[in-house]
């Protein structure tokens, strides 16, 4: 499978997921009007990827900053890890936050409500 | 027509005004306008977590304009602007108000002031559950917008949304949203 790298820009994210490695990272800032087209590859590629995965799969969001659209897609994302997880693959994500960014971190815990999957919260501290 | 759609900006209260906007609100403005408020706060020193609120806010609100704006009037004086709308950024004493101004035709009013009024008289917890349960049961729209817009604003704000509709003509009003945030009290 080709693995997927996109490098950020200043409304989207840096994402690396690769098949290879299984650990799969989204990175930075996703802002964009359209994150429906920006996602959706990502999507598509975990939805090819989870038939067969890697025995672990860890995948690491550390998001500056999300909108409300974004918000939607990503649950998208973790929608196909916990189809993952759920055919008995081990399946972790690790929800990085800033000390200071109680938002973020909310945010997270929103997805761990919803999603059947291990998260571990993580605090940036600089 | 007496109306003018800036009349509303000279009845504040002041405030510092660092950015004012009116035209059509397109990708490469939403860029410039996100760009231009986070360099004047961190030019001042803002704090960076009241900083994030109002970046998160002002992405929100200039996403709303640019998904959910009804067209122009006929006879409007901006008839090429496709997403017209209006915004300002002013610093307050305790944060910052982003005022965003846009068109409604008349038969979308109620169903936004109804949002806007669900939003406001429910409490923090309220609106937290009610984040979630749009995130996880309503698909993005046809225009793009995930319908978390609002919520989202007062969720992170903590704030309720000020609002006021003024009649433009009888097809259309102008709708105001001013939003405060502020340093956690």
């Amino acid at each position: 499978m080709e693995p997927i790298i996109i490098e950020g820009t200043p409304k989207t994210p840096t994402v690396k997921f690769d098949s290879t490695e299984g650990v799969f990272e989204i990175k930075g800032r996703s802002i964009p009007e359209n994150s429906v087209e920006f996602y959706k590859p990502l999507v598509d590629w975990l939805d090819t990827y989870k038939e067969s995965p890697l025995t672990k799969t860890v995948v690491n969001i550390r998001l500056e900053y999300f909108n409300t659209s974004s918000s939607k897609c990503i649950l998208d994302v973790f929608k196909k890890l916990e189809a993952i997880h759920k055919a008995k693959n081990e399946v972790e994500v690790n929800w990085y936050y800033e000390e200071d960014d109680e938002d973020m971190l909310e945010a997270g815990e929103d997805y761990e409500s919803i999603i059947r999957v291990p998260f571990k919260m993580i605090e940036i501290v600089e | 027509m007496s109306f003018n759609i800036e009349n509303y900006f000279s009845e504040q209260s002041a405030g510092n005004t660092i950015l004012y906007y009116k035209g059509n609100v397109d990708s490469d403005v939403i860029n410039h306008v996100l760009d231009t408020v986070e360099d004047k706060m961190v030019e001042v020193n803002e704090q960076s977590k009241l900083r994030k609120k109002v970046y998160n806010v002002l992405v929100e609100s200039l996403q709303n304009l640019y998904h959910h704006v009804d067209r122009v009037p006929e006879g409007f004086e901006d008839q090429t602007s496709e997403r017209f709308g209006l915004l300002v950024v002013k610093k307050v004493s305790d944060g910052y108000r982003i005022i965003t101004g846009n068109f409604v035709h008349s038969e979308n009013i109620e169903k936004l002031e109804e949002k806007i009024k669900r939003i406001n008289r429910s409490s923090h917890e309220e609106i937290k559950e009610l984040y979630k349960f749009i995130l996880n049961h309503q698909r993005i729209s046809a225009k793009g917008g995930g319908g978390l817009g609002l919520v989202d604003i007062a969720r992170k704000t903590g704030n309720k949304l000020e609002y006021s509709f003024k009649k433009y003509d009888n097809y259309y009003s102008f709708f105001y949203l001013d939003i405060l945030v502020n340093e956690e009290k």
